[in-house]
């Protein structure tokens, strides 16, 4: 509920950009922690009405966090959120609507299986007699409705699932428009649209802009940042950095890295043997565009780029969890993978983010966990010989610091970085020569994760090829020999030598792609 | 997927147009559009069979029989409908109409005063099972089929200390109204029901159902109250139920604690057969009704196709596959064909 607004005179805290007196939506000093991992650290934003305010920054720098607080997705655990000066403590997204604040997520709020007129007109539907709802008037009401913010190109009358995601997204758009907020907040509105469309929404925001609505967006795409926004709020670690009306791109990546105290990272040192290891030549699935790589014995090779920009499916689609266009070789070997049982044969180990969905049995024992795909050398005729599965274990645990009390611990008992450990030193006993390790750091702790970047430099010693995607940019710049940035399922750069993070969100933003 | 340039107000629409249109809402509607065609289909060999086992078409007497025999079985479905939106389900219903088939023989007898004021208690008795479900399930945020095979458990239990052994009546002038076993009169329900249906669906609280159903988040973001609808589709499928327990009652006449058991499977066979989606959001009432009927008549049709009772089992099980496998690729087709 609102509590009585903060008495006149108090002052704002100060900002480097130009302050406006009335602002339209605020978040003031916010701070939210999940688990021990702090989102937002006393971070600030402001947004005043008749503009398009972009709230910019790295992945993990708090932005969505900031953008989930303002909508009333999430909570803060500290801080003060203000409508039109009015302090306000949101419980839900609907409530922060019906105090004009319209929120369109990234992960998309309709409802699939309805058409898109039901889905536009929820509880708004034309009603005769007795307040009877007349369903067969709905797709030319939706329709209209449609046609009037400029959307030509959506059928009102057609299951939301049957549409392409542009598309949704633009149901989606015109669904927050048409409640005539006064804060629209467009989470990476573009992410999904082709050019026509992002024209579409720009003349849309510019329009409700005109018309005196506050609205704040988000944007992987530098272009997009300055061609629209009034004014940008850059995020860095979890707090605003710096509020500006003009920033140059430099400036903004300069301000989105700043000079970070470095963790200590143990950097690659030999350069990696030559023999090409895993060739893919112009791979594409659904979000991914001719993305042609190649992966030498003893390499790191880093997937940067910001997140979204294709990295999971180039994943998946090496480790034949998605159909992919496109050819892989392997030790010169054509090879397709239809499934991860076909890439695991081809000695290729995928390490996913997600360790519960994605490979770990957490009921099961650590020693179950690591011996699952060496079954056949731990049995004998098909019985399992305890010891030679116990030794298997015990070895591993013992190499990788796995902190496990004793093998026949169950593995969801164990902290996440060690269940990221179980899974690395299964693949490691399977003998996989090819590692896909996705983000394996997220959630990790400092310690764990220094163990985890000492055994990926180990294993590339080893020979081992290692694709490394970390939501983390620095963690790349730190641990990869080469890095190859991807930008909308495309790689944009290659970047080799002493690579900074600076280089790959730089090379994440820009356009144009580069020799 | 038609294109859409075609002009916006009412007026001057192609006749392409119209056709893209109704096309549109057919495959939209294609598990329902299924369903009809089995019942249909049904009757059909009904009827074949029923002429040339006996040399006479079916009569009235027929069809007052089997709609009849239908009706628990429309209403159990229905209400099984109304929660299966929401991607719940609701194993209580057998019980329910085990307690208002009991109560039902107990006291619908001894005039109109008594037998109308027994009517409305035991349905409100229903309706506050179902309410306690809802409740459990939405606010206690525990899984439906747990809460359900719970409360089913509970209910038969309720049923055997009020009817200890099967017995009551129920007065013939009350059967006579509502399922009067010479005439098809109770085909009037039917019509009600479906057109309860058509409002339901055109009302702010069917669209709530079936949006949660669709994705609750969603429907939650979209200001549907989740958890009161939750708990309202329950307490009306109990009302359904214990409706259904008192057209049971009715159509045998007398009570039996433990006569409605079977109606949580088979109703939820009705509601798969009409084509209402297991995952919620998807379906029609009026599929549900379909489906009830299909299952009624399939079980004179067996009789007349000489299937002994014993393997009848067997063939419903059997049809049931088959009938569910074979509308969902004619379904597919519908919706392919566009």
């Amino acid at each position: 509920m609102s509590e009585p607004a903060q008495p006149a005179g108090h002052e704002p805290r100060q900002a480097t950009g130009g302050q406006p007196r009335d602002a339209a939506l605020e978040g003031i000093d916010i701070r939210k922690s999940y688990g021990g991992v702090v989102a937002l650290d006393d971070a600030t934003f402001r947004a005043a009405p008749g503009e398009v305010h972009a709230l910019v920054g790295e992945n993990g720098a708090g932005k969505s966090t900031m953008i989930k607080a303002l909508a009333g997705v999430i909570r803060p655990d500290e801080g003060q959120i203000r409508i039109r000066g009015e302090d306000v403590r949101l419980r839900s997204p609907e409530h922060a609507l019906r105090r004009g604040v319209a929120t369109v997520f990234q992960e998309l709020t309709l409802l699939p299986r309805m058409t898109v007129a039901e889905n536009l007109l929820i509880g708004r539907e034309p009603r005769g007699h007795g307040r009877i709802i007349r369903r067969l008037e709905m797709p030319d009401v939706a329709a209209q409705l449609l046609a009037e913010h400029g959307v030509e190109s959506v059928d009102a009358g057609e299951l939301v699932e049957n549409l392409a995601l542009a598309q949704q997204q633009l149901v989606e758009i015109v669904g927050a428009v048409m409640r005539e907020p006064s804060v629209l907040i467009l989470d990476e509105p573009t992410s999904a649209l082709a050019r026509r469309e992002v024209e579409w929404l720009f003349g849309l925001v510019r329009r409700l802009r005109d018309q005196g609505t506050c609205v704040v967006f988000t944007s992987h795409r530098w272009s997009e940042v300055t061609d629209l926004a009034d004014r940008v709020t850059v995020f860095r670690n979890g707090t605003d950095v710096g509020t500006q009306e003009q920033i140059s791109e430099e400036e903004a990546v300069r301000l989105m890295t700043g000079r970070q105290v470095s963790t200590a990272y143990v950097e690659p040192e030999e350069e990696p043997e030559r023999e090409v290891v895993l060739e893919a030549r112009e791979l594409s699935a659904s979000g991914l565009h001719g993305v042609s790589l190649s992966l030498h014995a003893g390499e790191v090779l880093g997937i940067g780029g910001l997140e979204g920009q294709g990295q999971r499916e180039l994943f998946h689609a090496l480790y034949g969890l998605a159909p992919a266009d496109g050819e892989i070789e392997i030790r010169g070997e054509r090879k397709r993978l239809h499934n991860p049982r076909e890439a695991i044969a081809a000695g290729i180990a995928f390490i996913p983010q997600d360790r519960k969905a994605e490979g770990l049995l957490l009921p099961m024992s650590v020693r179950d966990n690591l011996t699952l795909p060496i079954l056949r050398r731990v049995a004998a005729s098909g019985v399992l010989r305890p010891a030679a599965e116990r030794g298997a274990a015990r070895e591993m645990i013992d190499r990788l610091h796995i902190d496990a009390r004793r093998p026949g611990q169950p593995v969801g008992t164990l902290s996440g970085g060690n269940q990221q450990k179980v899974l690395l030193g299964r693949w490691l006993l399977a003998d996989s020569h090819i590692l896909l390790l996705y983000d394996v750091t997220r959630g990790v702790d400092v310690a764990t994760k220094q163990d985890i970047y000492s055994l990926i430099l180990d294993l590339a010693r080893e020979g081992r090829a290692i694709l490394f995607y970390s939501s983390d940019t620095e963690e790349i710049a730190h641990l990869c020999h080469r890095v190859l940035v991807l930008r909308e399922g495309a790689i944009a750069q290659e970047l080799q030598g002493e690579i900074s993070s600076e280089e790959i969100i730089g090379a994440s933003f820009r356009e144009e792609t580069h020799a | 997927m038609l294109e859409r340039a075609e002009p916006l107000r009412g007026l001057g629409r192609s006749a392409g147009w119209v056709a893209a249109r109704r096309q549109q809402i057919a495959a939209q509607n294609a598990p329902l559009v299924v369903a009809g065609a089995l019942l249909v289909a049904m009757l059909v060999i009904y009827i074949v069979l029923y002429s040339v086992s006996l040399g006479s078409f079916p009569g009235a007497f027929e069809a007052a029989s089997i709609t009849n025999h239908a009706m628990p079985l429309c209403l159990a479905a229905l209400g099984q409908t109304l929660v299966i939106l929401t991607r719940g389900i609701d194993l209580s219903i057998g019980g329910m109409m085990d307690v208002s088939n009991s109560l039902a023989a107990l006291k619908l007898h001894g005039g109109f005063g008594v037998e109308a004021l027994w009517t409305v208690l035991i349905l409100l008795i229903g309706a506050g099972g179902g309410l306690l479900n809802g409740v459990l399930v939405a606010f206690g945020r525990l899984q439906p089929i747990l809460v359900t095979l719970g409360t089913f458990s509970i209910f038969q239990g309720v049923a055997l200390w009020i009817l200890p052994s099967p017995g009551g009546h129920v007065a013939g002038g009350y059967t006579n109204f509502f399922l009067d076993p010479k005439a098809p009169s109770a085909l009037v329900w039917v019509v009600i029901l479906g057109l309860a249906w058509a409002v339901l669906r055109r009302s702010r609280l069917g669209v709530n159902i079936y949006a949660i159903g669709n994705d609750e988040n969603a429907a939650r973001a979209n200001s549907v109250p989740v958890l009161r609808t939750k708990v309202l589709a329950y307490a009306l499928a109990g009302l359904l139920a214990a409706g259904a327990g008192i057209a049971l009652a009715t159509t045998t006449t007398g009570g039996d604690a433990t006569a409605g058991d079977v109606f949580t499977l088979s109703s939820i066979a009705a509601v798969v057969v009409g084509g209402v989606s297991l995952f919620g959001g998807r379906g029609s009432g009026v599929g549900a009704l379909c489906g009830a009927f299909v299952l009624t008549l399939l079980v004179d049709v067996l009789f007349f196709a000489n299937i002994d009772p014993l393997f009848q089992p067997f063939y419903q099980g059997l049809f049931l596959v088959v009938a569910v496998g074979a509308s969902t690729l004619l379904g597919r087709h519908l919706v392919r064909r566009r």
